[in-house]
This record gives C-alpha cells, sequence and structure tokens, in this order.
C-alpha cells in the first residue's frame, strides 16, 4: 500500500480548473519532486492534500483511507504536514512560539524544539526573537521546523527555496538532506530544476493542471524535462504552433 | 479635593468598564467579531445570577460561581451555532447576526422578567454600602475596589493564558493566521469557539458587578455596550491592557464630566472617544481595522 495515493484529481480555483485529472503515488521514504511553470498547479496540488484546497472530484487516500473531506487540522493529526508558500509563520510569536504550536498536531515523534534547532543551528540565537523580526532563510527554517514538529509521516514541502539568498538556500538544504536522510517521505514543490534533480529521487512535471511528464530523476533527462515543462512534448505545443 | 475624588471614583468605574470591555476586546483580537449583544450578555448574567439569589437567598458571588461555568458553555455553544457560521460569510454578517442576537435577547429578557429594574445589590450585604473613608471629602467604596481588581485579574489571567500556555499559544496563533493554523493541526474552530466561551463568561462576571454596582433592566444591554465598545477604542483595538487603560479613561471622563455638571457624565465619555478617533492616533486604529 502506498502512503500517499492520489486518485484522478481535480481541483478548482472557483470556475477555474487548477489540477485536472491527476493521478499519482507515493511510497514511504521517497522524494518526489514537483516541477512545472508558473500556475501549473503545483501549489494547488500540493495544498488540495493537505486540505487547504478543496477537492472538486477525485480521491486522495492516505495510509489507505480516504481523506478527501477530511479538514485540514485532522490531516496533520493523521499525518500530513504542509510547509507552505511564503512560509506563513505566525508574525507575532516567537521563533520558539511557532515552532510550539505544531504541538497541537498531538503527534509525537523524533521531532521536538530542541532537535529542530539541532538541525538548523542558525534558529538557535533566535529562539526568543519574533518571526516578523527574522530573515528569509531564517523564517523558511523555522517554518520547515514547525512542519517537522508535527512529526509527519508525508511532508509538503512548497518553494522552500523561493526569495532566499543562494547562501541561504544552501542552508536550507544542508539542513533538509539530514531530514531526508532520517528516512523521511517528502513531496516538494521545487523551481529549481537542478536542484530539484539533485535533492528528489522522482520528478514529477506539471503543465497545465495535468501530469506531462514523470520519472525516477536519475533516469531523467535536463531536455527532456525542459521539454515537459515548456509545453514543448505531449501537450501539443509544437504541433500547434 | 473634589476633583481628586472625582478621578479616584472614575478610576474605579474604569475597572468595570475594563472588565465589560475585556470579552469584546478578546474576540474581536481573536476572530475579528464585534460583537454587538456583547453588553446585552453581561445582562443576561445578571439575570442568571438574580434567578439564582432569588431562588436560593446565596451571596451574588456564590451564585456567579454557578453562573460562570454555564456561561462558558453557552459561549462555546452560541460560536459553533451561530457564529461560525456567519463568521464564514464576511465581515458584515457577524456584525448583524449579533445585532440580532441583541434585539433578541431584549425581548426575551422582557418576556420573562418583565420590564421592571433589578439588581443584586441588596443580597450582596454590606460590601455594597462599605467604604474607607480617608477624609471629609474622599471615601473610596469596597465595592469598586473589589471590581477593580478582579478587572486586572481578569485582564493578567487572560494575559497569562495568552502567553503561557498551549491553547493561549494556539489563540494567538489562529488569531494571527488562522488557514495556517489549521495547517500546524490547530482546530481552528474550537480555538474560537474557546475565545467566545471567555468572552461571554467575562461578560456575565462584568454583569454580576452591574447588578451590584447598580441595577439593570431587560434594555440595559445597549448602553453597557457602548461602555464597552468606548473602552476598547480607547485603548487601542484588541489589546488587553490597552483595554484596562480605556475603560479608566473613559471612567474618569465620565466622573470628571459629571463633577462639572451631573449633566456632563455622558456626555464627557462619548466626547473623549470621538476624541480619540478624530486624533492621529484614532486614524491608525481605523487603519489597522481597515486592514483585517
Amino acid at each position: 500500500m502506498s502512503l500517499l495515493s492520489v486518485e484522478a484529481l481535480d481541483v478548482r480555483h472557483g470556475l477555474l480548473p487548477a489540477v485536472r485529472q491527476v493521478s499519482l503515488t507515493v511510497e514511504e521514504g521517497e522524494t518526489v519532486a514537483l516541477v512545472g511553470a508558473n500556475g501549473a498547479g503545483k501549489t494547488t496540488l500540493l495544498r488540495a492534500i493537505a486540505g487547504a484546497n478543496h477537492v472538486h472530484s477525485g480521491r486522495i487516500l492516505f495510509e489507505g483511507r480516504d481523506i478527501s473531506g477530511v479538514t485540514a487540522h485532522r490531516r496533520v493529526r493523521a499525518g500530513i504536514a504542509l510547509v507552505p508558500e511564503g512560509r506563513r509563520l505566525f508574525p507575532g510569536l516567537t521563533v520558539e512560539e511557532n515552532l510550539l504550536t505544531a504541538r497541537a498536531a498531538g503527534r509525537r515523534g523524533p521531532w521536538t524544539a530542541e532537535r529542530v534547532i539541532e538541525a538548523f543551528p542558525m534558529l538557535r540565537p533566535l529562539r526568543r526573537r519574533t518571526a516578523r523580526n527574522l530573515s528569509g532563510g531564517e523564517q523558511q527554517a523555522t517554518a520547515i521546523g514547525r512542519g517537522l514538529m508535527c512529526n509527519p509521516r508525508l511532508l509538503l514541502l512548497d518553494e522552500v527555496s523561493l526569495g532566499l539568498a543562494p547562501i541561504a538556500v544552501e542552508a536550507v538544504y544542508a539542513s533538509l538532506r539530514t531530514v531526508i536522510e532520517s528516512g523521511a517521505t517528502i513531496v516538494m514543490v521545487e523551481q529549481d530544476l537542478r536542484r530539484a534533480l539533485q535533492v528528489a529521487g522522482r520528478i514529477i512535471c506539471l503543465l497545465e493542471g495535468r501530469i506531462v511528464l514523470e520519472g525516477r530523476s536519475a533516469e531523467l533527462t535536463r531536455e527532456q524535462i525542459a521539454e515537459a515543462y515548456f509545453g514543448l512534448r505531449g501537450a501539443g505545443g509544437l504541433e500547434r504552433a | 479635593m473634589d476633583w481628586v475624588n472625582a478621578v479616584v471614583q472614575g478610576i474605579l468605574l474604569g475597572g468595570f468598564y475594563a472588565l465589560l470591555a475585556c470579552g469584546l476586546s478578546l474576540m474581536f483580537g481573536v476572530m475579528r467579531i464585534i460583537n454587538l449583544a456583547h453588553g446585552d450578555i453581561a445582562v443576561v448574567g445578571a439575570y442568571l445570577i438574580w434567578v439564582v439569589v432569588d431562588h436560593t437567598s446565596i451571596s451574588p458571588f456564590a451564585a456567579a460561581v454557578i453562573v460562570l461555568p454555564i456561561m462558558l458553555v453557552l459561549g462555546y455553544a452560541l460560536h459553533l451555532l451561530l457564529l461560525e457560521r456567519s463568521r464564514r460569510a464576511g465581515t458584515l454578517i457577524p456584525l448583524l447576526t449579533t445585532f440580532g442576537l441583541a434585539v433578541i435577547i431584549q425581548n426575551v429578557l422582557l418576556q420573562v422578567f418583565s420590564p421592571d429594574v433589578q439588581s443584586v445589590g441588596g443580597a450582596a450585604g454590606d460590601i455594597t454600602t462599605a467604604s474607607w473613608q480617608v477624609n471629609d471629602q474622599l471615601s473610596i467604596p469596597v465595592v469598586g475596589i473589589v471590581i477593580l481588581l478582579v478587572a486586572i485579574g481578569v485582564l493578567g489571567g487572560l494575559q497569562l493564558f495568552l502567553t503561557r500556555t498551549s491553547p493561549g499559544r494556539e489563540m494567538r496563533a489562529t488569531a494571527e493566521d488562522s488557514d495556517t493554523a489549521e495547517l500546524v493541526g490547530i482546530n481552528s474552530r474550537a480555538v474560537y469557539a474557546r475565545a467566545t466561551a471567555l468572552a461571554v463568561a467575562t461578560a456575565a462576571l462584568a454583569g454580576l458587578f452591574l447588578g451590584i454596582r447598580t441595577s439593570f433592566e431587560p434594555t440595559s444591554g445597549s448602553m453597557q455596550l457602548i461602555f464597552a465598545f468606548e473602552a476598547v477604542v480607547i485603548g487601542g483595538f484588541g489589546s488587553l491592557w490597552g483595554t484596562l487603560i480605556g475603560g479608566i479613561v473613559l471612567g474618569v471622563a465620565q466622573t470628571v464630566g459629571a463633577q462639572i455638571n451631573p449633566q456632563y457624565s455622558m456626555l464627557a465619555g462619548h466626547l473623549v472617544f470621538l476624541a480619540v478617533l478624530a486624533s492621529p492616533r484614532g486614524g491608525i486604529l481605523v487603519g489597522r481595522w481597515a486592514q483585517r
């Protein structure tokens, strides 16, 4: 049984279809990267899995159980945590308080505030600083730490490198590597293709809400992905042009 | 010395306004709902305490110990049954819902209890009339001190709850970003219901002191709402200690106004409220409110 399986999922923003007929499975311990151009539906797909966007049709199964109609906070309790795009920390709470909010999930596990700070050493001197006074990289580390504090079986990471200085991206990914090596299951949205290929075992490319390419990162060439990314193949972009 | 007396009485009165206002402030701070039934809920609390006192002839303070848990439950239910749905419909709907609730409460109270004026001051015993005579012109009523201390205790307790406990931390997180709160496993509906429960219970506590200090009737709630609202605005929306300051400023304005001419009591309070709104600070407050 797959940890996560999405079956013929449709998600809409009002009348606009953002995710169309997407089916995918994620096995325990995998790291999967969702790539695709802006507006391809990556974030919407991730948010639908986390319960932040409503499912229009199709099903989401987690540990074999249909969770399509379950509220977001119950999905966290079941073991799905999303680190949302733009960090979305609680600005008036301190770093430590932000981490501790995740205790509401009520999931015990390896990740405690202490362990998060070990994994993200840059947070150590900042524990009592309010989140609004952090740099982008520090905010991102806190946001990932908060996601980990939910002790999820499935961690969803949305654009963790967006808007960060290159050095901050390095630091965040260095810490993520420890997380991945600890056997976590991760689905991530990553704009930087090179990095997605480095970190993820499998790549799923979305175009206009559909999956146009899927494969092991070792077996895909950058050219293949780039073609799918821009819709030069499969979606019939070239033929139409 | 008369002026000193007016200011001292005003500070004590301010304690009552702060107690009345803190629930309004909490609900606004946590879920951006202005509860127009807040004053009437305080009056409901006063009536429930009066009923218990009337049937058992225990002191109103003991009656409050029975009534406050009931009000907590009513507040929790009020959110789940009424406010949660209207909250999801935008900012205007909760305003209309609570306005309708206020009208309903007043009419039900009128039906059940008749328009007679009630008080629990007599049943409270000597505390209502006891005072410390500082000198000829200045005497400090014991009940006023009690109310001020209770207000400080409630505000301090709420502050500690919000900053030092996990449910309080979850409440602040939900107030800042309820969607993200859901994503870390916080049940935002339950958090909002807890905030409403606390607000309703503190309103009932204010109702106890309303009934002890003076008297109340089914329509008393509207005026209490205005006082509470003015205290919240003067103190800055959604800030708990600001609410205490706001209550005291309002109370002092009223007693000093009354010192000039007894007719100016209410007017002076309203003028201070309007002055705060018209000041640059008022502009900032309104702007901050509009952002939310």
